[in-house]
């Protein structure tokens, strides 16, 4: 019975770990681009939730409805004035700015919170449990996974659905001919980041709640995503979320043999799955 | 005359040699006259160095950008103390075991990494550093999880240590000092003359026709794939050395410091981007400003690391070639010229 626990609970915990990784795979699938400050911009999402949450005296969930247009309107503008100028045929200035930016956030987190462990207050549903058949689980993890399905079919739904996802695809196809068409990539790609930190903010909001972060945490959470991603295939979400999953359940049964081996068994689940198929699971026809 | 010549020296290279020269019997000599905490600075310094140049062949000249270079160096730095505490060697030639541990290691490593592409390239390095790092803090033995010393009774008669006391006349934890600085000024100098070399051979000159294009390189018979290995296994041998070398300094390891992605990666990226990258004067430019930084900004905490990041993004978006590049632009200086040049012959008349 435990180890049917511990599966469940793997894959609650993948739904975390898909929604890390949503914004990382619908960045690189439009621009090509890898953010390395990925991780540090959910641990940013989870204070600047938690200041809401202070000074306001809201509800987390309510913060996030705040947090979300916020983030937005920060990742536009980091798309628009420096990422934008990175972006090229040589992949140094893309990889060194982001890690910069990494740095520079960590940093920034650190000056301004101190390096204490912080954690967004639960409250009675955020701590409620209920009975599925032979397991309980709690209402939290649930809520995490069921965000990640709804996230996955939301951005599936803008990208077949709507104009902007149509404008997305077209500038990640080709953006020159794109941009024929009356398209300014320039702006698609800005609003691109804009809506990965809408995900990321969503993500920062169940980080926040499911356990406690300080600022050095971003980078063990990009490599999740990462990790998530390459299993997936790049460019497949639901493909991200199957990796999210498969990441999850081999923490927590790696966790359960011996708890030093948490995060090394997820680490070498990915190894494997690099070895046997090198383009992931799931992989895009082309690229 | 109607002989040509390929050259790649210039009058700046060959004044170079002369003051460098005249800078390395001077670096040599520190010992006779400055202190021991510029004999530790100057340490630093070198070490930072060596694993600067070797970042910067790595990504510079090879295109493989690494966030996990960190790996090396904790493996280097476990292999020392392996060595040292479990098979009784000194710590001096188990340097060199550190090396070699950095290099097996690479092997897996490579075949890993070398599945992913440019910038998953960068994380899956940093991915497998995470594994070694988790791997060794289960070593109990080496301390596991908190970490150990290196026995008092290895340190306090390693090599040389006694020669340099009497030559000196100096206590032992100075001599120690100052044998690791020996050690670290021999590493760093056959750092950068062994990568000047490679840079001057053929095999130089197919490692820039890759990165500058893969597949016009590969047309004309250039195997990328062997450059490859060969650029990332050479930069993992190096890398542990100075790993070895540093650890066997601090005299106390623990997994979290060795295999700190802070201290032995964003630094020494910080350093190449600044200085130059794809140069080799670059770094030891690099090296000088971040030191200078580091002394002035030191008691700033946090806001040190934030302006050196902030620093790194503007260099890299106004000038991506570095603070060298810029020089180099515009005075057309090279101290370590790489570049060939047809002379003689015909071309010596055309030019008049």
């Amino acid at each position: 019975m435990i180890w049917i626990d511990t599966l469940v609970q793997g894959v609650l915990l993948g739904g975390l770990y898909a929604l890390f990784a949503a914004g990382l795979s619908l960045v690189f699938g439009i621009m090509r681009l890898v953010n390395l400050a990925h991780g540090d911009l959910i641990v940013m999402g989870a204070y600047l939730i938690l200041v809401l949450v202070t000074l306001l005296g809201l509800s987390p969930f309510v913060a996030l409805l705040i947090a979300m247009p916020l983030m937005f309107a920060l990742g536009w503008g980091l798309q628009k004035f420096l990422l934008n100028r990175t972006l090229g045929d040589d992949i140094l200035p893309p990889l060194l700015v982001t890690f910069g930016l990494s740095i520079v956030l960590q940093n920034a987190l650190l000056e301004g919170f101190s390096a204490d462990s912080q954690r967004l207050p639960t409250d009675a549903l955020t701590t409620a449990s209920v009975s599925l058949g032979p397991v309980t689980v709690g209402v939290m993890p649930l809520l995490t996974f069921a965000s990640a399905i709804v996230v996955i079919v939301g951005l599936n739904q803008l990208f077949y659905r709507t104009s902007l996802g149509r404008a997305f695809r077209a500038t990640s196809d080709d953006a020159m001919t794109a941009s024929l068409m009356g398209i300014k990539p320039s702006n698609i790609f800005a609003t691109a980041t804009g809506l990965a930190l809408v995900i990321v903010a969503i993500a920062a909001l169940y980080l926040g709640l499911r356990a406690n972060f300080d600022p050095s945490v971003g980078p063990a959470r990009l490599i999740y995503a990462f990790e998530a991603v390459i299993i997936g295939g790049l460019g497949s979400l639901w493909g991200t979320l199957i990796g999210g999953i498969f990441i999850g359940v081999a923490q927590t049964v790696g966790a359960a043999i011996n708890p030093e081996w948490q995060i090394l068994s997820g680490h070498l689940a990915f190894l494997a799955v690099l070895l046997v198929r090198p383009r992931g699971l799931f992989p895009r026809a082309h690229d | 005359m109607n002989t040509y010549v390929v050259e790649t020296r210039t009058r700046a290279s060959n004044v170079t040699a002369i003051l460098g020269t005249a800078l390395v019997i001077a670096l040599i000599l520190l010992p006779l006259y400055a202190g021991r905490s510029t004999i530790q600075d100057m340490f630093f310094i070198l070490t930072m160095l060596v694993l600067a140049q070797f970042w910067n062949l790595l990504a510079g000249y090879g295109g493989l950008v690494s966030i996990g270079q960190q790996a090396f160096v904790g493996m280097g730095a476990y292999a020392l103390f392996g060595g040292v505490i479990l098979a009784g060697m000194d710590p001096v030639p188990a340097i060199l075991l550190s090396g070699v541990a950095a290099l097996v290691i690479a092997i897996p490593t490579a075949f890993f990494a070398f599945r992913l592409q440019g910038a998953y390239f960068a994380i899956g390095t940093w991915v497998i550093a995470e594994v070694f790092r988790l791997l060794l803090a289960q070593w109990k033995t080496l301390g596991g999880g908190t970490g150990t010393s290196l026995p008092r009774s290895a340190t306090k008669d390693m090599w040389f240590v006694d020669a340099i006391k009497t030559l000196l006349d100096v206590k032992t934890s100075a001599a120690r000092d100052i044998l690791a600085y020996w050690l670290a000024l021999l590493l760093a100098l056959a750092t950068i003359g062994g990568i000047y070399w490679l840079l001057r051979t053929r095999r130089g000159l197919a490692l820039a026709a890759v990165r500058d294009n893969t597949e016009a390189a590969k047309s004309v018979g250039v195997d990328a794939d062997r450059m490859k290995w060969m650029v990332f296994l050479t930069s993992a041998f190096g890398t542990g050395l100075a790993g070895g070398l540093i650890y066997m300094q601090k005299a106390r390891i623990s997994p979290d410091a060795a295999f700190s992605v802070t201290d032995w990666t964003a630094y020494v990226i910080f350093i190449v981007v600044i200085g130059g990258i794809g140069t080799i004067e670059g770094p030891i430019l690099g090296v000088l400003i971040f030191f200078a930084l580091q002394s002035l900004l030191a008691d700033f905490g946090s806001w040190y690391l934030l302006s050196l990041g902030v620093l790194a993004i503007a260099i890299m978006l106004i000038a991506p070639r570095g603070i060298w590049g810029l020089i180099s632009e515009r005075t057309g200086l090279q101290l370590f010229p790489i570049r060939r040049r047809l002379k003689g012959g015909q071309l010596d008349n055309l030019e008049d």
